[in-house]
């Protein structure tokens, strides 16, 4: 116990320590959060007024970062079956990687949907009425949480693992790596059904919506790896093959085709019948009695996919650059596609017929990005307390000083902030 | 590669990873410290304005879900809601939890040969059930349609002229159609909306957490969320009020029509049916084979909206067989002789209801100032 407490302050001093881009790259995102806690105060005192929500459009930015997120933490179980049933070697440290990204995403998740709340004090109902398993909301907060701890669980006890310079014990991952592969399924499938299973919103009541959030965001959710591992690869001591990548890259290419060919599939389908059905795809991707406010980003999210796309199925995205490139692209695309393009055009038209746009207002703005840097935060400092773990250069029997050494993600990470 | 120096150590021992403290690590440390907690404490500044009237007290905070409250426990609720309407709005309320009558299942029935479009039922809403008058809610929408047709997406929802009613359009008023299969009460994730065994279904406003999940799955856009501190003048307050009706809301939560149950419990007409001036609006107890609502049901060839979507409204729409191309000649005299009286006030307006963000800018502090992104 003692060691383990040890263990933990030890990394906790460690995410202090670093070189200059690493404290510009924190104190950077630290200046967003702050900025981010002051937005949400004036919410709080406001109320949601403060957004671009409106009776009509009453789910916007928050519930489409929560959705776009939810993808990318399931996304890394995308790494995990490869190594634990393919018995792939050059992704198995990697999929580390990938759990703390989970753990980073859900957490900055369930903060999406907690400043979506307009009585947060509130949060303590669900703890003495719990409307499962009717409401598809609580099958959220528990797959959500469940899988905040199988990582938190799978990637601790490795970490620890490699401090003690313990050779991990099969029997207390391996299960758990297999249930949250299925788990990592199931929190996306779940979210999605969130909206699929709503009657009275025919754009979003379509047997596709589960796996389409599934193929888009096992691209997205590996495309942020690569980015992240390319980082890692540049300003620390840990080395990432390229056989690695371009196990990725396959991945990510395969996964985008999936998605793009499942939202050809959905196009297709209501544009074809043409039916009452179509106004809100009308309105999303042409515009509807004038109002084409959602046109331009899902036009942008579309050829942003396709050109990223196209580069990972040419030769030239073998070089890590273009890949970046790529990755950045689909990275947005998704994002767009995800939260703009599938959450917004489900209220226009209103079940009533009325059409009132909606655009996040600037305060909203600053809570999103708050939200986000938060969320990069904590995976920095996961990440750079891992490094020196991993590398056997922060080990219970060793001096803290080697540990500190180690160069940590610097401010190259800032990039993927703007993914 | 200095600040590596604080945290180095001064022997290899089992203590190796307590830094050193300089002074100068220990002034910087401080110093970041220091300059951090600042920053905080500005970020949360704004949280200075909430005033306690806003903020839950602990009794608010421990009061349990409605069902689950034992009469006393209730008693003491409403006692509390009273004395807070009290210090807000300066009057004592009439406010009691009325429970469903035996024997009851309320059903709305509206003759579209009748409704003229002049909204007053919407503003008669209003008055009754102390909704926020800037941003204003409201429960009921009139949608101007054209002949022809049911398709709400080619209806008009801010008609404002002079000659409404118009000779080639009808008006259909939408408002809670409390479906006995309703799809708001199923995505609730905390039970704070549900069906009462008259077939009404209610909010409990001090338990609602304001995801605004059934406000995304109502088919009928019938729910309304308070995205501000709703703003009741306290002149227009009305002090008949009940738990799960009318009492005045707080900001984010959500509400919604209930038929009035704080009168029709007690036997008299919701406000919407009181105030039609051309008897469009017939309302009652569909158990009773008596009642008018039965006799529509038995005799009119009665339509729901959206009955593909499976809701199972209480909210029967017909049209009156007698007029086919026009409507109800009746009512068109009674829509003139309301406009000769009215003149300008005649109560067609859409009201304040508009999309919100024309109005709510003004309530807004400056810095909100409805920009954009």
């Amino acid at each position: 116990m003692r060691t383990y407490l040890t263990f933990l302050y030890r990394c906790f001093r460690l995410s202090f320590v670093g070189d200059r881009r690493y404290y510009a790259w924190m104190f950077l995102l630290t200046v967003f959060v702050l900025l981010g806690i002051n937005a949400y105060c004036k919410q709080l005192v406001h109320g949601l007024a403060t957004t671009g929500m409106t009776d009509q459009v009453s789910w916007g930015f928050y519930i489409a970062n929560f959705t776009f997120l939810v993808g990318m933490a399931a996304a890394a179980v995308m790494l995990v079956i490869p190594v634990y049933i393919y018995r792939n070697r050059e992704l198995h440290d990697l999929v580390i990687f990938g759990e703390l990204f989970a753990v980073a995403a859900i957490i900055m998740a369930m903060l999406f949907v907690t400043v979506d709340l307009g009585r947060p004090d509130r949060f303590h109902h669900l703890l003495l009425r719990f409307n499962f398993p009717v409401s598809m909301l609580t099958w959220d907060v528990l797959v959500l949480n469940g899988y905040l701890l199988l990582n938190l669980h799978i990637c601790g006890y490795l970490i620890y693992c490699a401090y003690r310079r313990r050779t991990p014990s099969k029997v207390f991952y391996i299960p758990f790596v297999f249930v949250a592969i299925v788990w990592a399924v199931s929190i996306h499938t779940v979210t999605a059904f969130l909206y699929s299973g709503l009657g009275g919103r025919p754009f979003w009541n379509s047997a596709v919506v589960a796996p389409r959030f599934l193929a888009s965001a096992f691209a997205a959710g590996p495309a942020f790896l690569i980015l992240s591992l390319a980082v890692l690869d540049k300003f620390t001591s840990y080395r990432v093959s390229a056989k690695a990548f371009m196990t990725l890259r396959n991945t990510v290419a395969i996964a985008l085709s999936i998605s793009m060919f499942l939202l050809g599939s959905e196009a297709f389908t209501e544009f074809y019948t043409d039916s009452a059905h179509v106004a809100s795809a009308k309105y999303l991707f042409f515009g509807l009695h004038g109002r084409s406010g959602l046109v331009p980003w899902i036009w942008t999210a579309i050829g942003l996919n396709l050109v990223a796309m196209l580069l990972l199925y040419l030769p030239i995205s073998r070089k890590l650059p273009v890949l970046m490139v790529a990755c950045v692209m689909l990275i947005v695309g998704i994002w767009i596609e995800k939260g703009m393009g599938m959450i917004v055009p489900a209220f226009i038209p209103t079940p009533l017929g009325e059409i009132v746009e909606y655009l996040p207002t600037m305060n909203e703005t600053l809570v999103t990005l708050g939200i986000w840097a938060g969320g990069l935060l904590i995976y920095t400092i996961l990440v750079r307390v891992t490094i020196p773990v991993l590398t056997g250069r922060l080990t219970h029997d060793q001096a803290f000083s080697a540990a500190s050494r180690e160069l940590p993600a610097g401010a190259a990470l800032e990039k993927e902030a703007h993914a | 590669m200095k600040d590596i120096r604080i945290f180095e150590s001064t022997s290899g021992g089992p203590s190796a990873y307590e830094p050193e403290l300089t002074r100068r690590s220990f002034l910087r440390t401080g110093a970041a410290a220091v300059g951090g907690m600042a920053a905080l404490a500005a970020a949360l500044s704004p949280l200075r304005e909430l005033t306690s009237d806003e903020i839950p007290d602990f009794d608010q905070f421990l009061q349990k879900h409605y069902k689950e409250m034992t009469p006393a426990e209730m008693e003491l609720a409403l006692e509390r809601i009273r004395r807070k309407v009290e210090d807000r709005y300066a009057v004592r309320p009439h406010l009691r939890d009325l429970k469903p009558m035996e024997g009851v299942e309320f059903v709305y029935a509206l003759n579209l040969s009748r409704c003229i479009g002049c909204r007053k039922c919407v503003h008669a809403c209003v008055a009754e059930n102390n909704q926020s008058r800037s941003p204003e809610i409201q429960y009921i929408r009139v949608i101007e349609m054209p002949r022809g047709t049911l398709d709400v997406e080619k209806g008009n929802h801010h008609y404002d002229r002079p000659e409404v009613p118009d000779a080639n359009h009808f008006y259909l008023p939408v408002q809670c159609h409390q479906c006995a299969n309703p799809p708001c009460v199923k995505v609730c994730p905390v039970e704070a909306t549900w069906q009462e065994a008259d077939g009404i279904t209610v909010i409990d406003y001090d338990w609602c957490i304001g995801c605004r999940y059934c406000e995304a799955a109502c088919p009928y856009w019938a729910r309304r969320f308070n995205f501000a501190k709703p703003n009741l003048p306290k002149e227009q307050l009305n002090p008949n009020m009940s738990y799960l009706s009318n009492r005045p809301r707080e900001k984010g939560v959500m509400e919604k029509c209930h038929f009035c149950l704080h009168r029709t419990r007690e036997g008299r007409m919701p406000a919407c049916v009181e105030i039609c001036p051309t008897g469009a609006r017939k309302f009652g107890n569909v158990l009773d084979p008596k009642s008018e609502v039965s006799e529509i049901l038995r005799t009119k060839r009665v339509f729901v909206l959206k009955e593909e979507v499976g809701t199972l409204p209480r909210f029967f729409y017909y049209f009156d067989e007698r007029y086919p191309n026009t409507l109800d000649p009746e009512a068109l005299a009674i829509a003139d002789r309301l406009k000769a009286e009215e003149g300008d006030a005649y109560g067609c307006l859409p009201g304040a209801a508009g999309p919100r963000k024309d109005f709510v800018a003004a309530a807004q502090p400056e810095w909100w100032n409805g920009g954009h992104a």
